[in-house]
């Protein structure tokens, strides 16, 4: 029980990280278009005013899920923590230049390129390099040998599984984001900022449900165990594709945007959660899964305990956070 | 020493925390400061201290955001550095880590809110009451850091049989023995140092012949706060010294350089050591002090280095680092006391130019000391990362690529610790505080 309950608050806060962490991640990129392509847009205005009440909450939800994982399932700390010291440190260097750089550039005393430019590059790389860990759960990337554990970087880098996954993560933040930002656009009654934002999002729904496909089908050849238990819940994928449809509809036609955010998100939900829940038991085939590795029960009760204790906390401020940034009409129209 | 991976994890995992500790020590210190000025602000109808806190809460939000960033490298590096550690803390201290993420959680959301809404509320102690949320989200945070931390010293809420952990307790875990003088330690020094910080920046402004009541009302305010704060740090100092001394004496003896177990200890300052013959030279011996330290009295035994082996003594070099610490806030502490006084008794003028030069000094020097002390704790506890449980050199990472990851964040950190006083200083040059009092001339 215990370890059910673990890994669904875990995999609810990595899709909490996704589709925040996209919207951020894209919002950065498409910020820094805005300002090499010259566009006189509002876009970045919306952007900034979105941003900068929440950007720090973001972050969070990544250490959150990383923190849960150790404490839920300690050996994953073991295995995860050798084998990802590289990709690991690249990806907390990224991090870094891009939470440090967001603060310069905005609050900082004059605006940069240079800082922007960061600030939009690492909004891809970021989702790139996390990316990498799911393929790297699939198994096959890290062995243990004699006691030790390691990464094969190179097959890792040669593989083109990898390098689909990291492809669908880029094109997703893409997505994610522009959707989001045409309802928000909308919603600052910025016809301009919408216009741009619709196209963004036609442009890259296509390349995301390709990609998608790929992934499931390269994972055949893959991991055919985590493959064949897709297929046995496909519902769960085929749910993801109608969202996605309804979504890109209601876009296409400019109407029902808030609809057509919340439409993205359980396209991605589904997807994810079904991804979650096929990988079971495994956290990282085929050493370490949610059963044989999971805490003792006092300390699992504990945990549980604390979270629910701190969802009381965070839920009615996370409701006072987006009633006075997201949902305040007078707030996102800039008055 | 560039293939061996223990002595290069502890070498990265000391300039990460050494850089990440400074912006921790602020990020817990200065939102304590913003609210009562906004809190004095608000009562007072005096808008000085309403931008004193706003130009506060703008350097702190830069802060934050680099302490955030080097904070999360902390967290992830743990695990990166030191996989066998955190699959062993993982198991028995996960509770406080966890409750640490939603902490902070909790003060990221209303520092957001509270940046943003200056001028949101039809009451301005609405907006106030925002600043409490970050004060206790960030001391909140402090607090269960320093339970792991403490626990890493005196390990307790669990059981090992055939070399697994059982019987678990997270809770008698985090509540270790030394976590009472641990925590109550930091708060007070990372207030202590946040308003030496803020002190000094109205005592340099003032050195430079600004003469504006603003710089005045900040340094006052303060230098208060530095004094009660730093009484509060040498109580709980000593009662530090009094926690070592009944549960970790091989931390107090090697800082000591105390040998021999023995009555009428003697408090030794400063001095070289002579490491075979143990003798010490040129050092300053307080008859008495340190078993007045160590027990509250002058007879008292303390223990001494000779009754541990000596593979498992603590570095004898962290003499000096408590030495700096110690000396640092008794200087802190007289700078303040002697502000107050110069205050209260109108023959003086509490704002002599050499009063003011030394509370500039106080604070680099007041980082200083919080980086001495945490050299002190942290390598006082070698050779264990566990005391008593497991080995530093058995807890690292086996991989080869440590060496290229201390360049990669060396390089990191000395490009942060290159822009952000380069960014803090272009920030409030461009808007300097008299503009900014003509502007918002009425602002309640």
């Amino acid at each position: 029980m215990i370890e059910l309950i673990g890994i669904t608050v875990l995999w609810i806060f990595l899709f909490g990280y996704l589709i925040i962490g996209s919207i951020d991640f894209g919002a950065g990129f498409y910020s820094f278009y805005a300002k090499i392509t010259n566009k006189k847009h509002s876009i970045r205005q919306i952007i900034d005013r979105y941003l900068s009440p929440v950007w720090e909450v973001t972050n969070v939800f990544l250490v959150f899920f990383m923190i849960g994982l150790i404490g839920f399932f300690p050996d994953s700390a073991y295995y995860y923590g050798t084998a990802l010291l590289v990709p690991g440190s690249v990806a907390l260097v990224l991090l870094a230049i891009r939470g440090s750089f967001y603060a310069f550039a905005n609050y900082g005393a004059r605006e940069s390129n240079i800082y922007l430019f960061l600030y939009g590059i690492t909004g891809l790389l970021i989702p790139a390099a996390l990316s990498t860990v799911l393929t790297i759960s699939e198994g096959g990337f890290i062995v243990r040998t004699s006691g030790d554990v390691h990464l094969l970087l190179l097959e890792l880098f040669v593989n083109p599984y990898s390098w689909i996954v990291v492809m669908l993560a880029i094109v997703s933040v893409l997505f994610i984001s522009a959707t989001f930002l045409t309802y928000y656009a909308n919603k600052a009654k910025d016809k301009d900022a919408l216009l741009l934002m619709r196209r963004f999002s036609m442009i890259w729904s296509g390349p995301t449900i390709l990609l998608s496909f790929l992934v499931f089908l390269t994972l055949s050849t893959h991991n055919e165990a985590h493959f064949q238990a897709m297929l046995d819940e496909s519902w769960i994928f085929l749910l993801s594709l109608v969202s996605f449809v309804l979504a890109l509809w209601f876009i296409y036609k400019q109407k029902y945007l808030g609809l057509a955010f919340t439409f993205v998100c359980l396209q991605f939900g589904f997807a994810f959660f079904g991804y979650g829940y096929t990988h079971l038991p495994y956290i990282l085939y085929p050493y370490i899964t949610i059963f044989d590795n999971v805490t003792s029960p006092e300390m699992g009760i504990t945990l549980i305990m604390a979270f629910i204790a701190g969802l009381f906390l965070l839920l009615p401020s996370l409701y006072l956070l987006l009633r006075l940034f997201l949902f305040n009409a007078e707030y996102v129209q800039g008055k | 020493m560039i293939d061996d991976p223990v002595t290069l994890s502890r070498l990265l995992t000391f300039i990460t925390l050494g850089f990440h500790i400074i912006l921790a020590t602020v990020g817990v210190g200065i939102p304590i400061f913003i609210s009562i000025a906004e809190f004095i602000g608000i009562k007072k109808k005096d808008h000085h201290y309403i931008l004193l806190a706003k130009r506060w809460a703008r350097g702190y939000t830069i802060l934050v955001a680099v302490g955030v960033v080097t904070g999360t490298i902390i967290g992830f590096q743990l695990s990166l550095l030191w996989p066998t550690f955190m699959q062993a803390a993982g198991k028995i201290i996960a509770l406080p880590l966890f409750m640490e993420t939603f902490a902070f959680f909790f003060e990221a959301i209303f520092l957001g809110i509270y940046l943003y809404t200056w001028n949101r509320f039809k009451k301005p102690i609405y907006h106030w009451l925002l600043s409490i949320p970050i004060v206790i989200g960030s001391s909140a945070s402090a607090f269960f850091i320093t339970t792991v931390n403490a626990f890493m010293n005196t390990p307790n809420g669990f059981d090992v049989e055939n070399g697994v952990f059982t019987n678990i307790q997270p809770l008698v875990a985090m509540f270790n023995a030394s976590m009472p003088s641990k925590m109550s330690h930091v708060l007070t020094t990372a207030y202590l140092t946040s308003a030496f910080i803020l002190a000094a920046i109205a005592a340099f402004h003032l050195l430079r012949n600004k003469s504006h009541q603003y710089y005045k009302k900040a340094l006052h305010l303060t230098m208060i706060g530095c004094f009660v704060f730093s009484i509060a740090t040498m109580i709980n100092g000593d009662i530090s010294g009094k926690f070592l001394a009944k549960y970790q004496p091989e931390k107090l003896a090697a800082a000591e350089w105390h040998f021999e177990t023995e009555e009428n200890a003697t408090l030794l300052l400063g001095g070289i050591l002579d490491p075979d013959e143990r003798e010490v030279k040129f050092g300053i011996e307080i008859p008495y002090a340190l078993s007045i330290l160590a027990f509250n009295r002058p007879s008292a035994e303390v223990i001494g280095l000779n009754e541990f082996p000596e593979e498992l003594w603590p570095p004898l070099y962290i003499h000096y680092f408590f030495n700096i610490m110690i000396f640092i806030g008794m200087f802190l502490a007289a700078v303040s006391f002697i502000y107050l006084v110069f205050y209260y008794f109108n023959r003086f003028n509490s704002l002599n130019r050499w009063l003011l030069r030394a509370i500039v000094i106080g604070a680099p020097l007041a980082i200083l000391s919080i980086e001495a002390g945490w050299i002190m704790t942290e390598v006082g506890r070698q050779p264990w990362i566990l005391r008593g449980f497991l080995m530093v050199e058995d807890t690292a990472t086996t991989s080869n690529h440590v060496f290229a990851m201390l360049v990669l964040f060396s390089l990191l950190y000395i490009s942060l610790a290159i822009l952000l006083p380069t960014i803090l200083i272009r920030l409030f040059k461009k808007k300097d505080a008299e503009k900014e009092l003509e502007e918002h001339h009425v602002i309640l």
